[in-house]
C-alpha cells in the first residue's frame, strides 16, 4: 500500500508550486498553491460573501493547510448550514476531516484568564501546602526519633556497617573543605578586626573578636552550611534515586523499615560527626585567626594563646557545641524526609534536591537565631 | 505495491560497531514511501541502533545512508536541519521535556524551526494533541502527570508536530497493555493514512505486526536477513526467523488475527 502525498520532498523544500492564495470569485472561495504551515500565517479570509470552498488549485496541503481550510469554513458555516468544500482529493479530504474532528472548542481561549483572585487562591493553596508540609516534617520527626529510642531499648536493631559508613562519607571526608573554609574565616576575621581596631589602638583585642565569633557562631553555622550543601543533598538524592526506582517499595515488601535502614543511620551519622565537624572549624578557624594577627598585627602565638585563655569564656565554646547535634538533626531529618518524597520522575529529584538544600540551611540558620534568643535569656 | 518507486530510505552497506563488538555489518535496507516498515530481532542486534543512525544520532562506522535521497551524513549543518524538519522520532517512553507540559512538547519543534504566531502554533499544536487522541485536561499536564500510555501519545503527537514525511517509533506499545496497544496500533494506521506518513517501527508486538505492518525486516547475523510480508517470512526457514514467527506467541498472535478477518 503507498499513498503518494500531494507534497513531494521536492514540493516541500521550495521551488516548484505558487505560493498559497486566496481569493473570492463569484460567491466562491477559491484557495490555491501550497498551503503548507509556513505559508498559511500570512493568509487572512474571513470568507464573508461566498458560499463554497474550492481547493482543486490547491498544490500542497499539511495539518496547517487543512486547519486553515477546516477554520475558514467553520466561520463561513457560523450556524448556517454548512459550506461545502469542492474539489478536494481523497488525501486532502481525509486530512481535512481528522483535523476538523480534532478542532479546539471555540471556548478554549477565554479560559485563560488569571483573575487576582485566582492568584489569592494560588497564595492560598501555598500556605496551606506549606503548612501541611510543616505538620508531615514534624511527624517524620517523631518518626525518626521513635526508630532512634527503639534502637536504645534493641541495640541490634541499628545498622552499625551502615552507620560507619554514612560517618566516614559526611566526617571524615569532610574535614579537608571544613577546616580550609575555617581557616580562611579566620584569617578574613583577623584582616578585618584588626583594621577596625588598630583606629583606637585596641589591636590586641582582636582575639576576642575572633574567638567569640568563630567559637560561638561562625564555626559551628559555616560548618552546618557546608555540610547541608554536601551530605544533605546526597542523602536527598541517594534516597531519591532508590525511590525512583522502587527500591524503597521493595524494602517495606520485605519487611525492612526504610526508616530503621536508610534514614537512622544517616541522622545519626550526621548527629555524631558535626560535633566533630564543628570543633575541628573551630580550632582551625583560631589558627587562622592567630596566623594573620601574627602577620598583620604582630601579635604573637603566645600572646594570642594566653589571652585567648585568660579572656575566652569556655561557654563561648559550649554554645557552638551545643548547637551541633540539633543542627545536625535538622539537616539529616530535612535530606531523608525529601528524598522519600521524591516520585516516579527524575525532574521531582533535582527539585527535591535543591530544597533540601535551601530548607535545611534556612532552618539552620532560623534555629541559630532561636539559639541566640534562648542563651541570651538565661545570660551565657 | 510499487517495487520500482525510489526508496524513501536506502541503507548501503552499513557496518557499525562498538570496540571490538560488531553490531551491524554490510546491512543494507529500502524502505519505500507510504509503507509501514516494522523491524525485527532479537535483544542486542541493533534495531534501536540501527534507528539513531539513520536519523544521525549515532555515525556509523562504513556504508551509506541516504533518507530522500540525500545522504545523512555528508550534509551541511544547514541541509540537516532542513532533512530533520521531514523525519519526526518518538522514543521508547516518550521522551519528552519533563520541565513542558504536553503542549509545550509538541510546539517546541515549531517554536524550533517554524516562525509562527503564538496562537497559531498553540491551535495547530493543540490539533496535533488531540490528533493522537489525548483529552482536553492532558494538554496543559506536564509528563510526569501522565500514565505510560499517555506519554506515549504525547511522544508520537511531538514526533508529528511538523507534518513529517517520515516518523521513527521506538517500541511504541512496549510497555502498554493490549487495549492500549491496540488502541496505538490503530491511532498509527489513521495518522499513516492521513498524513500519509512513512512509518519506520522498531518493535517486538507480534500483534502491531501483524495488524499495521506492510512489510517486516528481521535483524539478526549483523544484517537484514529477511525483509518482506507477514506472509513471505512465515514461509523463511531460517532457525530463528521461523522460531519467531512460528512459536508460541506467534501463533497465538496470527490466530487472533485469522479470527478478527473471519469476522
Amino acid at each position: 500500500m503507498v499513498q503518494q502525498r500531494g507534497d513531494t520532498p521536492e514540493g516541500r523544500s521550495g521551488g516548484e508550486g505558487a505560493d498559497a492564495a486566496v481569493s473570492l470569485e463569484d460567491g466562491r472561495l477559491v484557495l490555491s498553491g501550497r498551503l503548507l504551515v509556513d505559508t498559511i500565517a500570512t493568509l487572512k479570509h474571513d470568507g464573508q460573501g461566498a458560499e463554497e470552498i474550492d481547493i482543486a488549485q490547491v498544490s500542497h496541503m499539511d495539518t496547517a493547510g487543512a486547519w486553515y481550510v477546516a477554520d475558514v469554513q467553520r466561520r463561513m458555516t457560523d450556524g448556517k448550514e454548512e459550506v461545502p468544500i469542492l474539489g478536494a482529493d481523497d488525501m486532502q479530504q481525509q486530512l481535512i476531516e481528522v483535523v476538523r474532528r480534532n478542532m479546539p472548542p471555540e471556548d478554549a481561549a477565554a479560559a485563560r484568564h488569571v483573575s487576582l483572585l485566582d492568584r489569592v487562591e494560588a497564595l492560598g493553596r501555598k500556605t496551606a501546602a506549606g503548612a501541611g508540609k510543616a505538620v508531615e516534617l514534624t511527624g517524620f520527626l517523631g518518626q525518626v526519633m521513635a526508630a532512634l529510642s527503639s534502637m536504645v531499648i534493641h541495640p541490634r536493631r541499628l545498622r552499625l556497617t551502615s552507620l560507619v559508613h554514612h560517618m566516614q562519607e559526611v566526617g571524615w571526608n569532610a574535614i579537608p573543605i571544613v577546616a580550609l573554609m575555617s581557616l580562611l574565616i579566620g584569617v578574613v576575621l583577623a584582616f578585618q578586626g584588626s583594621v577596625q581596631l588598630r583606629q583606637f589602638g585596641a589591636e590586641v583585642f582582636v582575639v576576642d573578636l575572633i574567638a567569640i565569633s568563630v567559637l560561638r557562631e561562625l564555626g559551628i553555622l559555616l560548618t552546618a552550611i557546608i555540610v547541608a550543601g554536601r551530605s544533605g543533598s546526597a542523602y536527598t538524592a541517594a534516597i531519591g534515586s532508590m525511590k525512583m526506582r522502587e527500591e524503597v517499595d521493595a524494602m517495606r515488601t520485605l519487611g525492612l523499615d526504610p526508616i530503621d535502614i536508610l534514614v537512622v543511620p544517616r541522622v545519626l551519622a550526621l548527629v555524631l560527626m558535626l560535633p566533630v565537624l564543628g570543633l575541628i572549624a573551630d580550632l582551625s578557624g583560631l589558627v587562622g585567626g592567630a596566623l594573620m594577627s601574627w602577620i598583620e598585627l604582630g601579635v604573637s602565638p603566645a600572646v594570642f594563646q594566653a589571652r585567648l585563655i585568660s579572656d575566652t569564656d569556655v561557654w563561648h565554646f559550649l554554645v557552638g557545641m551545643i548547637k551541633a547535634p540539633f543542627f545536625a538533626m535538622i539537616i539529616g531529618i530535612i535530606g531523608c524526609y525529601e528524598g522519600l518524597k521524591v516520585g516516579g520522575d527524575a525532574e521531582s529529584l533535582g527539585r527535591l534536591t535543591s530544597t533540601s538544600v535551601v530548607l535545611s540551611i534556612f532552618m539552620v540558620i532560623v534555629a541559630d537565631a532561636v539559639f541566640s534568643v534562648v542563651f541570651a535569656l538565661i545570660g551565657i | 505495491m510499487m517495487d520500482d518507486a525510489e526508496p524513501i530510505i536506502r541503507v548501503r552497506g552499513l557496518t557499525k560497531g562498538f570496540g571490538r563488538h560488531l553490531v551491524h555489518e554490510g546491512l543494507d535496507l529500502d524502505v519505500r514511501r507510504g509503507e509501514i516498515i516494522g523491524i525485527v530481532g532479537g535483544s542486542g542486534t541493533g534495531k534501536s541502533v540501527l534507528l539513531r543512525q539513520i536519523v544521525g544520532l549515532l555515525k556509523p562506522d562504513g556504508g551509506s545512508i541516504e533518507v530522500f535521497g540525500q545522504s545523512v551524513e555528508g550534509t551541511s549543518p544547514d541541509q540537516y536541519k532542513q532533512l530533520r524538519r521531514r523525519w519526526g522520532v518518538m522514543f521508547q517512553d516518550g521522551a519528552l521535556f519533563s520541565s513542558l507540559t504536553v503542549r509545550q512538547n509538541v510546539e517546541a519543534p515549531m517554536r524550533e524551526q517554524l516562525a509562527l504566531p503564538d496562537d497559531l502554533r498553540e491551535t495547530l499544536a493543540g490539533i496535533k494533541v488531540r490528533m493522537v487522541g489525548l483529552d482536553e485536561d492532558a494538554q496543559t499536564k506536564f509528563p510526569s502527570e501522565l500514565s505510560g500510555g499517555m506519554r506515549k501519545r504525547a511522544g508520537f503527537a511531538r514526533a508529528i508536530a511538523l507534518d513529517p514525511e517520515i516518523v521513527f517509533l521506538d517500541e511504541p506499545t512496549a510497555g502498554l497493555d493490549p487495549i492500549a496497544a491496540a488502541e496505538f496500533d490503530t491511532l498509527i494506521r489513521q495518522l499513516q493514512a492521513a498524513l500519509g506518513l512513512t512509518v519506520f517501527l522498531v518493535t517486538h508486538d507480534l500483534d502491531s505486526l501483524h495488524a499495521i505492518c506492510d512489510r517486516i525486516a528481521v535483524l539478526a547475523e549483523k544484517k537484514v536477513l529477511a525483509i518482506g510480508t507477514m506472509a513471505e517470512l512465515m514461509k523463511v526457514d531460517h532457525p530463528w526467523v521461523h522460531e519467531y514467527f512460528h512459536g508460541p506467541r506467534a501463533r497465538a498472535a496470527s490466530e487472533t488475527e485469522r479470527a478478527e478477518k473471519v469476522q
